[in-house]
Formats: structure tokens, sequence, C-alpha cells
């Protein structure tokens, strides 16, 4: 084709959607017939706006979509740097600021849109900015750079994003924004509460129902803070607008082109404008009369409008407008009808204010479709529930654990091949599968990257097809880590295992899962552990209240609070060691281990300690052991504290208290640290002011020390933070995870725990200071209990029907003048003469 | 109890109701410690109490639960799972625990013979 046939394209605006128009009008062979002239009114090429924050990070190169500066197709012009100041549709000329006038067969309009700043007085006073392009950051920066106190006008997503920049520059940032709360737009009022609380734990202020009335100008001409209406100013010597965007529709109103009501050139569902010969596409248009202020909405109308142009049916038809972004290492995600505007719409919400997460699932009225949603804290079930939403499959019988805590629910469930799942470039399911056969990827995941965790399940589901299994449950009959059952229990007020392991397992537990459910109903019910079926789901340590030894034979601990003990007491342990030939062993953590107890003795044994005032140790228990103390101020010449008196304290206090792991605490009266404090999961050791508040130590194969978490502390405060830490251990650590991995295994790790239990920045202080005071209040000794019970009783024999018959392979030899286990060499028979009462 | 007729390898050992269900009991048949389990799905299943791999008697004291479809019981003390049918450790080929015939007439529960496994 000669040249003087060609025809011409006159792109105005190189963003995201003039940059996506190109790339489709090349890929697809427009080119082939047409010229393409873009002009693009800023300094560089198109880049990704979506994360322009993380220019900051990585710079302005990382950024862009075209780092060589051109495009490879020759027949593509490229004009950067200039702003097109009108066209004419009747002689179809576009006139560039450099006065250059350049003709067009089809004039394609992407100016995108601009950020609204508000007509206060003092709007644009030196101090003031927007965000939205590359060069309103680096202003940004230098601004911050001279400056201590910075606000953003505006909640929003966009908002927030710039507050957490102006944070990371080392500001004091304030948050203004005029609706009752953050995110109006996309959350409901208890996300939003809960992005509150992340966001403020953060250090920002945030001020809901708050209008600016003025930007206050300082002596030097330059911002100095924000005066609001009914509320005291506030200081803000860098402020951001971030109030919402306006198309950048001003050329088409030059050129007398139809606009919708509320802004942007009004096309149709192709694109065309009121001149056939005008498109308009990105956040300029509103196709239908509605502008869309997100990248996927755009792209879609580039490529329909590459479409018509080549004669094709493609049509923009209206887009989801899902939203799902990190926030401040806040996920924060909404999708379809957030708001269950839907007539009948019902709503299920799950909330857990330790962790600071809130989901809430909008479902139709018969409840077999998924409406809509929000997510906030953690949104990682994004992924798959946009696309139900989006294909309108059904819903699993437990719509529920779709906004349980993550591993099970919402990943498992199978979406049709068709299912779009990166709706920012128009990837399905089994578009990924596809290309994972093939060895490829796609563009899923490429734009805003909220569908990533999903396509990597679906890329993993994959894979273990073809046989490479990926797993990350706790064991087979339940895909959930130890908090998520937690949560699970907690949310449904499940009372025992058949109910769980009914609701969200499958088979009939094991050895793994069991106790695990077992000690997650003694922190929630506090009843007896043997309670009902509880007794069949503990280890045996837990279901004879005592621990197994080599020979089947157990060990008894009695509990000697803070390792003092009366003359009286002691001779009481010693009788039952005599009297039952017991061998005898002081502990580590201060109290006497009686070994080598048959299993039908130990209620004996027991009946007498109880009798002289012992409890259980609960030596058997993932629970509170001891708090080891040393001889403190009373006796000792150097103790500045009575550390006694608080390990007994502290010990009762705790006594029976079940956890993912054993707990041991210890108290030193004075900085010598004679009882090793420093080694337990949490230490207390006395200061001439009160006292020092240590956690995350343990002894054994990982030794770790425990390190400050608050100093000089008095006894109220520091119980007060003991109970604290204690439970959001107990509700957050994993299965057999010490304090020690666990603070390690938190986002922010020691600093996170502090937040919590000192700073109280989640607000959950008092909550878990309640559920501490449920476990004292409930407290009972396990072992008198279950001495005064006939029925608990009857399991403390030898044999069902020869109750009284020793078990034969348990035989003792002598060492070192006490009894030790002999090992059996095999099953040992009594013979055949035993007198078997008949039941 | 032993009794002749059809029952005379049989011994009663104890009321089906007073073995927990998921939990197990020990019993003294023919003088060797027989632990006997109940699973959720109404059997009952007996083996020798004795766990070979730490050389006690505790068999009966362990938590049992589903490997698949396999009903299992964990050992107390080192948490090796044996098939409550065959007596075969789960994890080591090599081990088995000796099984008996076990049924139940009348809510008793009565123990028989030793099984034999292929
Ligand atoms: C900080 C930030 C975060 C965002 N995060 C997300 C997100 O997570 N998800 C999401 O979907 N969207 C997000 N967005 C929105 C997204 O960036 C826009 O939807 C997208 O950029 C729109 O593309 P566009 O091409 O229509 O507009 P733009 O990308 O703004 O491009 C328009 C271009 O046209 C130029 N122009 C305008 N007028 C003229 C003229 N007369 N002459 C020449 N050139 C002109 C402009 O200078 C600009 O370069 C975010 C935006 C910002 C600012």
């Amino acid at each position: 084709m000669s040249p003087q046939y060609r025809k011409k394209i006159v792109v105005v605006g190189h963003g995201m959607v003039g940059h996506r128009f190109v790339q489709a009008a090349v890929e697809r062979g427009l080119t082939e017939t047409h010229d393409i002239v873009v002009v693009g009114e800023e300094p560089r090429p198109a880049y990704d706006r979506v994360v322009l924050t993380s220019f900051f990070e990585v710079g302005a190169e990382a950024l862009s979509f075209l780092p060589e500066g051109e495009y490879d197709d020759p027949r593509v012009r490229l004009v950067l740097g200039t702003e097109v100041e009108g066209f004419d549709p009747e002689t179809r000329t576009v006139l560039l600021d450099g006065g250059e006038v350049v003709q067009y067969d089809e004039l394609v309009l992407a100016t995108g849109a601009a950020p609204f700043v508000p007509p206060v007085p003092g709007h644009d006073l030196p101090g003031c900015f927007v965000y939205r392009t590359i060069e309103d950051l680096e202003a940004i920066r230098e601004a911050a750079a001279g400056a201590s106190v910075g606000a953003v006008i505006g909640g929003g997503l966009l908002g927030l994003e710039a507050a957490n920049a102006l944070r990371q520059l080392g500001l004091e940032t304030h948050v203004v924004e005029m609706a009752p709360r953050l995110m109006a737009v996309q959350v409901d009022d208890a996300g939003g509460a809960t992005l509150a609380r992340h966001i403020e734990s953060l250090g920002l202020s945030v001020h809901t129902n708050a209008m600016t009335s003025a930007v206050v100008e300082g002596a030097d001409g330059r911002a100095v803070g924000l005066a609001l209406k009914e509320a005291a100013t506030i200081p803000a010597e860098v402020v951001v607008f971030s109030a919402g965007i306006r198309p950048r529709d001003a050329l088409a109103r030059a050129a007398g082109l139809d606009l919708a009501e509320r802004g942007g050139v009004l096309v149709d569902e192709q694109g065309r404008s009121s001149d056939p010969h005008v498109w308009a596409i990105g956040e300029c248009a509103a196709p239908g009369g509605r502008m869309y202020g997100l990248v996927a909405p755009g792209y879609a109308m580039a490529e329909v409008a590459v479409d018509a142009m080549l004669g094709g049916p493609g049509a923009f038809t209206g887009a989801d407008m899902s939203t799902k972004l990190k926030l401040m290492g806040v996920d924060v995600a909404s999708f379809g009808d957030a708001f269950a505007t839907t007539p009948g719409a019902l709503e299920l919400v799950y909330s857990d204010a330790v962790a600071g997460v809130y989901k809430k699932l909008v479902i139709s009225e018969d409840g077999t479709r998924l409406l809509g949603g929000v997510l906030v804290g953690d949104a990682s079930a994004y992924g798959v529930l946009r696309p139900m939403v989006a294909s309108g499959i059904a819903l699993p019988d437990n719509p529920e654990d779709l906004i349980l805590p993550a591993g099970r629910g919402a990943a498992d469930i199978g979406l049709p091949d068709e299912a779009q799942v990166c709706s920012c470039n128009d990837v399905s399911k089994g578009d990924i599968v596809a290309a994972a056969a093939a060895g490829e990827t796609t563009r899923a995941g490429s734009t805003c990257g909220s569908c990533k965790v999903q396509t990597k399940k679906i890329i993993e589901d994959y894979y273990a097809s073809q046989g490479q299994e990926v797993d990350r449950s706790i064991c087979e009959h339940f895909p959930l880590t130890r908090q998520e059952l937690f949560d699970v229990v907690a949310v449904h007020g499940h009372r025992s295992f058949d109910q769980v392991v009914e609701a969200h397992g499958t088979g009939r537990g094991c050895d793994v899962c069991k106790p695990v459910i077992a000690s997650i109903l003694a922190s929630q019910l506090n009843g007896h552990v043997l309670e009902g079926d509880r007794r069949t789901l503990q280890d045996t340590n837990d279901a004879y209240l005592a621990n197994i030894q080599r020979n089947g034979t157990y060990s008894v601990v009695p509990r000697i609070p803070g390792g003092e003990i009366t003359p009286d007491k002691l001779i009481v342990i010693g009788e039952v060691a005599r009297d039952f030939g017991l061998y005898t062993k002081i502990t580590g953590g201060q109290r006497i281990d009686l070994f080598g107890a048959r299993m039908e003795q130990l209620p004996e044994i027991w009946r007498r300690l109880v009798d002289a005032g012992f409890e259980s140790g609960h030596a058997y228990g993932k629970a509170l052991r001891t708090v080891k103390s040393c001889v403190g101020s009373t006796w000792c010449r150097y103790g500045v504290q009575d550390s006694v008196q608080l390990a007994i304290d502290l010990e009762l206090r705790y006594r029976g208290l079940r956890s993912p792991h054993k707990l041991k605490g210890g108290v030193s009266g004075c900085a010598r640290e004679c009882a090793e404090a420093r080694a337990k999961d949490f230490g207390v050791i006395a200061t001439e002011q009160g006292w020092n508040l240590y956690v995350g130590g343990n002894g054994g194969a990982t030794p770790a020390h425990a390190r400050l978490l608050a100093g000089d502390l008095d006894r109220e405060t520091l119980i007060r933070y003991l109970d604290r830490y204690l439970m959001y251990y107990i509700r957050t650590a994993d299965r057999l995870q010490r304090t020690a991995p666990w603070i390690d295994s938190l986002d922010g790790g020691l600093d996170r725990v502090r937040e919590v239990v000192v700073d109280d920045a989640l607000g959950l202080g008092s909550e878990l200071e309640a559920a501490m005071a449920r476990h004292v209040d409930t407290y009972f000794d396990e072992w008198k209990a279950t001495i005064d019970d006939p029925e608990k009783l009857e399991r403390f024999v030898s044999f069902v029907n020869a109750p009284d018959v020793p078990d034969p392979h348990i035989s003792f030899r002598d060492e070192r003048g006490q009894i030790a286990p002999e090992d059996s060499s095999g099953p040992v028979s009594l013979g055949t003469t035993i007198p078997v009462g008949a039941p | 109890m032993t009794t002749s007729t059809d029952r005379s390898t049989y011994t009663a050992v104890c009321r089906l109701d007073q073995i927990e269900v998921e939990g197990g009991v020990t019993a003294l048949v023919d003088g060797a410690a027989v632990a006997i389990f109940r699973t959720h799905d109404g059997n009952v299943y007996a083996m020798s109490n004795y766990d070979p791999c730490s050389r006690a008697s505790v068999l009966a004291r362990g938590i049992v639960g589903t490997r698949g479809d396999v009903p299992f019981v964990a050992s107390p003390m080192h948490k090796q799972a044996f098939d409550l049918r065959t007596g075969q450790c789960l994890d080591d080929a090599d081990v088995r625990v000796p099984t008996f015939d076990v049924r139940v007439d009348d809510g008793i529960v009565l123990v028989g013979p030793p099984q034999e496994h292929p």
C-alpha cells in the first residue's frame, strides 16, 4: 500500500491507556493501514501509574512501559513533553503547544483524569501538592526533606497511599477525611474502623468527619497547617490533595462534543464520541455516561476501540469496579455489591479484632450466589471471591469457609475454566492453565497484582495435578493452621471434636489434630480436660494427668508455687514416695517429681496429695509449668524486691492455662538474675523502681534469651501486660510453637508484641485481659475434680477385666538406692490361670 | 469368663459401653494384655497391648483416628501408627502387632483367638 493511502490516528495522552491502545493497535495489525502519532504532555513515555508510590524506592526507570523511549514499530511516532491545545472536528486537525498542526483521520482522546483540588482558600500555596505523576512525587519528596508534618486531604484509596508515602518520607502524617470513615467508596463502616485501627497503629493520625476550611499560610508564604471546620487546626507543611479525580475533558468540551453529566467525554460502547471520528478511552471517557477511575476498564476500552477501528464487534458494557490493594501493609479489597444493595441480600461477617481482620460476604437472598464483599486485613480470598461473583458459580455449602482464615476455604473452590482471574488483563483460569501446560506465562497479575496469589494457586494446582504435591495443612484431617482452627472454633462456638471435624475436616482425626483441638477447646471453654468426648482427644499425659515414662508408668508432679514449700508438705511428698515406692528427683522448675507410679495407683497417690493441700502441677500438659524464683528481698541481702511473692502470685494466676506449648516463667529479685528468668517464656527481673518484663526465652534444644518488653513496671501494670501477652500468644501461635519462635514469626516481631501488649495499638487489651480473667475465675484443680468423680476414676485401671492385677510388663531394678525402670524384652504373659471376673 | 460351645475360644472382657468411642481399654486375655478399641463407625478391634517400638505395654492408651480410610491407633510413646484391622505398623513395614478376633454379643465384648494375616 502506498503511503498516500495510509490513514492517520492521533492519540492525545501517553498514559497507561493511551499506551495500551498503541500496543493493541500494533499487535492487532492496525498499523498496517494506519500511522499513529501519540502526543503526550508528560516529559517521559507512559509508565505504571498504579504503582506510582514505588517511585520513591525504585525510581522512574523501573516504572516505565517504554524504557527505550520509542515503539518498535516505525509507524508509531511519539511526541513527548508536548500538550495538545485543541482540535477541530471540521478540519480534523489538532494543534500542539509548539504551534504544530497535525491532521488526523481518527482522533483518540486518552487524556486521563486530574486530581480534584477543592477551592478552599490557600489551596495553591507553596507546600500544596497533588499525587498523580512522577513530577508530583519528586516535588513532594523535595518539600518533605525540609518539613516535619504533613497532611493528606482525602481518606480514600489514593489518599491513604499518599499518606503512607508521607510517613515513609519521615513526616508525622495526618489524614483528613470528610466522610465518617476511611475508604468510604469501597468499604463499610466496620471495615473502615478496622482499617483505621491498622493505620493509626502505624502512627498516622486519622481525622474523619473533618472538613478542611482553609490551608493556613505561614509567615514565609508557605502552607503551615489546615484549618478544620469545628475542630482544632492541624499543623501541616506538606499538604497533598487527594479528594477525588475529574476527567480531563476540556479539549472535547472546547470542540463542542457531548459530555456526560458528571464530566467525561460521552462515548458509545465502542468508544466513539458524538463526532464519529473522535474517540475517548480511559479515565477521560464516560461510556454510557459513567467514568471509571481504574485502569482495567480503561484497558478494556482501548482494546475495544482498536477492535472497532478494525471493523470488529467488540463493545465495552461496563466494568467490574472491584479493588484490591495493600495499604501500609494492610490488605483491603472490595468487590461486587459490597454494600449489599441487592434486595434481600444477606451479609456474612467474620471479624477478628486480634488479628485486625474484617471480612464480609454479601450473599443472594436464597444463599446460593455470592454478590460481593469487603475484606480488610486479609484479602487472600479476593482472587477467588471476585471471579465467583463475576461467573456466578454456586456457593459451597458452608459459605463462611470462604472468609474463615486462609488455608482452607476460598482457594479450594473449583473455578470454572472461563472464570476471569485477572480483571486488569482479562485472563481466565483456562488461559493460565493452558499457559502453564505450555511452559509459558500470561499477563495475569502483572498490572495491579491482586490476583497473584490466585494465579499462583492455579499454577500450583496444575502442577499438583501433574503429580507434584503441594501441601500446607497441619494434618490430613484439617487444612488449617492452629490459629485458623482456633478462629474457626471461636467463630462457630464449637464445643466438641465431632462438631469441629464434621464442619471443617475429614476423617476421624489423628494424634496431631486431636490434642490441638483439645487444647483449643480447653483455652476457650475452660472445662475439665477429661470432660465429654475430650478425654479421647488427649495425649496420654493429659488423658491420665501424669507424664508417661519409658516402661509405661507415670510420674507425678504436684505444684509447688514459686518453689516455696513448708516442711510438713515436704514430709507428705516424702511419705507418699516411700509408701508407693516411687523414685524422687528435684526438677529444674523447683519442684519434686515422683516417678514409677502405675496408672492404677495415680488416684490413690493424688488423694493423699490433695488431702495435704497439693494441686496438679500440670507437668503433663501444654500449659503453665512453673514460675521459678530466687530467694528475693525477704532473705537475700542483695534482693531489691520480693521475687518469691510475685512468683507465687503469677504461678497461681496462670496455673492450668492451656497453651500451644508448655509455658515457663521466672522472677528474679535483683539484677543478679539467680532465677534465670531470661531463659523463660516470661521473665521478670526486679529493678529499684519496679519490675522489668522480658519475653520469649527458653532453654532446651534451641535456647533463646528473653528480650525486654517493658521496664520499671508497677505490679498491676506488669500483670496486665502479662495477661495480654500470654493470651495473644495462645490465640495466635501455631501448634507446638514456643513463645520465642512465635514472636519471630509475627510481622514486626517483638515490636509487634509491644504494640499489641504495651501500646494497645489494636485496642485489644481489654479483650485479652477479659479472656485471662475468665481463665482465672474458672480455674479448678483437675486432680481434685478427678478423684471426686467415679466416672473419671473408672479409667485408672490396669485391666478393664482385672482392675487389681498389676501389668506384668512393669518391673523395676535398683539404682543408687531407688527404683529404675527395667525394659521388657517382649510381651509378657501371666499364664492362663488368673481368675477373671465376668463383666 | 470362658464358656464352651461356639464361644469356646472367646473371652468376655467388658461391656461395650465401658470403651469410649475412639478410646481403648486394656484387658487380660489368657494372661496377655490385649488392647481393645472402639471406632467412630461402631467397629471394635483387638490387638496386643505391647508396643514393639517402645517395648512397653501401652497401646490402649493411644489416640485413635484415621489415616485415609485406615482406622489406626498412635502409640502414646513415640506415635508410631498401627492399623487397627491388621496390626500393621503404618510407619515401618517390618513391624506388626498381633491382632485378635473380637465380637460384641448383647453389649458384651468378647475377645477370640489371634488372627492370621497374610
Ligand atoms: C497513586 C495512584 C495509584 C493508583 N492505583 C490504582 C490501582 O491500584 N488500581 C487501579 O485500577 N488504578 C489505580 N490508579 C488509577 C490509574 O492509574 C488510572 O486509572 C490510569 O492511569 C488511567 O489511565 P489513563 O491513560 O486514562 O490516564 P493517565 O494514566 O493519567 O494518562 C493520561 C495522560 O494524558 C496526558 N494528557 C492529558 N491531557 C493532555 C493533553 N492535552 N495533551 C497531551 N497529553 C495530555 C497526561 O499528562 C497523562 O500522561 C492509581 C492512580 C494513582 C495516581
